[in-house]
This record gives C-alpha cells, structure tokens and sequence, in this order.
C-alpha cells in the first residue's frame, strides 16, 4: 500500500523527532516511571496530539493512516508515549464524535494544542475487560452529576487535566468529563507496573465528585454501546499501530546485535535458527503494518468494516509483538535481561499491549462473532 | 422511502440470519446487536444515506427497527435539504 508524497514527508518528520527526543532517553524514562513534562510539552507544540482532528476545532487535520505512521514511530521510540497520544485521542475522540457543539467547541482546541491532557478512565478493581461490571454511580443532583467510584490503572492519571469517566446512571451507562480540579476528585500514584511503566498510572477516586451535567458525553445509557466502541476503536488502533513499532526496534535491535556479535566462530546472523528468528519479525512487522493500513483506509473512508479490521489488526499486531519481543530477548541472550539493552523494555511493553483495548482472549472471541455474517454476506454475493 | 427500507433491511440480514425481520420487528428487544452492532449501524447509515448522526440522534427509538431508521434517514435528509 503506497503512502501519498504528504504521508511519507509526515513520516519522515515524525521519524526525526522520535529519535531527537523520545528514542534516545526511553530506557530512562522506563526507569524513572516517568515521561517528564517538557517531553509532552514538546509533543503537544509539534501538534501530535491533535494530529488527526479537524482543522476547524485546532487539529492538524490529518488522515487516520498519517496518525498511524505517528504511532508506529513513537511506538518504535517509547510504549508509555505512544500511550500518552493513544488515552489523549480516545477521550477528544469521544468529544468530537459524541460530545455536542458546546462540548466540542469548549474541549477540542485545547484538546488538540495538547494545553489539556486527558486520561481515559473506564478500568475499575472489579471491571477490566467486562465493561458492563462498572461500579461508579452518576447521581443527577439539579444540574449536576455527583460521582462515586473507584477508577483503576488509568494512563497519565498522575498528570492529567481532564478525565473522560465511564459511570452508571439512571438512564444507564455513561460517560462524562471530569476536570481534576472537580471537588471530591483525587489521584494518586501505580508504581511497579510490568510494562509502559513510564505511562504515569493513577488510581482515581471519586468521593460526592460534583461535574455539570452538561460534561455528559452523548447521553445516558448510551456509554457502552457507543461512546465506549468509538474511543475504544481508536484505541485499539493506535495500540495496533504501537506494536508494529515494537516489533520494528526488535527487528533492527536485533539485525544490528546479530550482524556483530560472533559466536562458535561465526556472526550471529549466520546461524540459521537465528535467520529464522528475523526472518519471522521481518514477514510478522509487515503483515501487522499492512492490516493497520488497511484499517486506516476504511477509517479514513468511514467504512462500517474499520471497527472489525481494527479488531484484526489489534489481535495480530500485538500477540507478534509478544512473539517478536520474546525472540528478540532470546537473541540478545543474557544482553537481552539486562539494562544495557532495550529489548526487555520491548518484552514488557508487549505483554502489555496483549491486555490493553481488548486481551487477546476477548478479541479471539469477538472476531470470530462480528466476521462470520461478512463472510457467509461475502460468499453469497459471489455465487449469487 | 422503499429503497431506503431495501438497503437497511439487507443490512440488517446480513447480520439477522434466518431471522423473521419484519421493518417493525424491534432488534434490540430480539437480541439481534452484538457487542460493534449499535455502532456498526450508525456507520452504516452515516456511509450509506450520508447523514450524520450526531449525539441527540442517540436515542434507541431511531435504531430499533427497519422503519425507525428509515424515519431518521427520511428527516436527516429533510435538514440536509
């Protein structure tokens, strides 16, 4: 699939900042289980962080394939980064697609200049990848919402200015806007984490947390069916994205470390079984990439399709980032547990990306119920 | 309007099988949207009919049935004009 003249100089600008100021200092970012602020601030005065939203509300306006190509290079450079510009885009995704003139028009500017930061808080200590299980309450109190709960694991929680909050109500599921400085909102640091541990963790507590009504993201009762499936949508793409970028510094981590070390006499890269370790990473890195661009495409053609090619390219851009991260370790050997090398940050940071936006065990059962009617549909057109 | 009801109705069999789909029979009540279903449908008819659907269109009375859809369409399209 070829990029437009637009798309490959987009790359090459995104290429270029990743390794000026995000590749060189991942590891320590990793160590610290920090992005520091002046990086986001970098990131938000390039205009990635509103890279694909429309001009007319302050973004850059770009297609869904250009956002892809930023997030497979920030993926490349650092998970936890690319995870800042993944809960970001879902929460102003949620505003442009479902929040309203005035939401849009009070949000999306400063959304896409980076000026706010979003965190996405769905995740509870009891609700993980069954959505529904969601305990926060809603409470209408006159013109506004009163909210009580307990949000858990949510990205850049430390550091955000605005939480996109999933919650019960009595019209049903719901999604509001929560600013941190909302009366009863409090935060407070995850440490220790597996991977992307620089992505600023937060659980989120909500205690008589008082938000207008007018924050309602669509309305009441419609949380899980749409908003939840149009941020998560982007989520996964993004996270798809992401991995192709693991995999891809695991190919050349591992190309470089094979060309030079020697053993039994001979480089790395001449051992057969380790060929057959690269070879697997050069044929999985593509593949993933060109079911991400074909995602992109339909997005960017606004398909009904996009939401099960995501699913798909998700589903196999992250478990052959596991597989790929795994045998970049196994090559780089006792390297490849240490310090000295990334690959471990690799490895952890794509174990991670198999639970985040639907596991793996979830997309594995929900490919198979939403393609079936496409194909039997696509079969019978064919004989029809 | 009848073209309209054709193209929503095939849609919807495609996931519907073998169902008894009659334009008022009420999807959500039957059981018939899985979990991408009530967003898949917004897609469709945002491509198919190209309207947008916008934040007070969610209500579940516009996408229950054949004819509650057609009707969305049919008055998007009377703004649009």
């Amino acid at each position: 699939m070829e990029l437009t003249p637009r798309q490959q100089s987009d790359r090459a600008a995104f290429r270029a900042f990743v390794e000026r100021e995000i590749a060189p200092y991942a590891d320590d970012f990793d160590r610290r289980e920090c992005v520091p602020t002046e990086l986001i601030r970098k990131v938000a005065r390039e205009g990635y962080m509103g890279l694909s939203l429309p001009a007319e509300h302050g973004g850059a306006g770009r297609d869904f394939v250009t956002l892809g190509l930023l997030h497979e290079e920030v993926g490349r450079g650092c998970s936890s980064v690319r995870s800042l510009l993944t809960v970001h885009g879902m929460v102003a995704q949620a505003v442009l697609r479902w929040g309203g003139p005035e939401l849009r028009g009070r949000w999306l500017p400063a959304l896409a200049r980076g000026e706010v930061v979003a965190a996405y808080a769905l995740s509870e200590p009891n609700a993980g990848s069954d959505a529904a299980a969601v305990e926060s309450r809603a409470e209408r109190d006159g013109e506004c919402y009163v909210l009580n709960g307990r949000k858990r694991w949510i990205s850049f929680g430390q550091v955000a200015d605005l939480f996109l909050v999933f919650a019960r109500c009595e019209g049903g599921p719901a999604a509001l806007l929560v600013e941190r400085g909302a009366p009863g909102l409090e935060t407070e640091p995850i440490r220790g984490m597996l991977g992307t541990r620089a992505s600023m963790l937060a659980e989120v507590r909500m205690k008589d947390c008082r938000v207008p009504r007018a924050n309602l993201i669509g309305r009441e009762g419609f949380g899980l069916t749409h908003v939840l499936p149009t941020t998560l949508d982007f989520g996964r793409y993004s996270v798809a994205w992401g991995c192709v970028g693991i995999a891809r510094a695991c190919l050349e981590a591992c190309v470089r470390y094979a060309s030079e070390r020697k053993q039994f006499g001979a480089r790395l890269l001449d051992h057969q079984l380790v060929r057959r370790m690269i070879t697997e990473m050069i044929v999985n890195t593509r593949a993933a990439r060109l079911l991400c661009q074909q995602a992109g495409r339909s997005k960017d053609a606004g398909e009904p399709s996009t939401l099960v090619e995501t699913l798909i390219a998700k589903y196999f851009a992250s478990t052959a980032a596991s597989r790929i991260a795994r045998d970049a370790v196994q090559i780089h050997g006792a390297n490849g547990c240490g310090g000295e090398y990334p690959v471990q940050r690799y490895l952890r940071d794509a174990a991670v990306m198999e639970i985040i936006e639907g596991s793996t065990e979830v997309l594995q059962s929900t490919i198979a119920e939403c393609e079936a009617p496409n194909i039997i549909h696509a079969e019978e057109a064919a004989t029809a | 309007m009848d073209e309209t009801k054709d193209k929503i109705r095939a849609y919807l069999l495609r996931f519907f099988r073998n169902a008894d789909l009659q334009d008022d029979t009420d999807i959500f009540a039957a059981g018939f949207v899985n979990s991408l279903m009530a967003m898949q449908l917004v897609m469709f008819v945002e491509k198919e009919f190209g309207i947008a659907v916008e934040d007070e269109d969610l209500d579940v009375e516009n996408f229950k049935s054949v004819d509650a859809i057609a009707a969305l369409v049919q008055r998007q399209g009377a703004l649009r004009a």
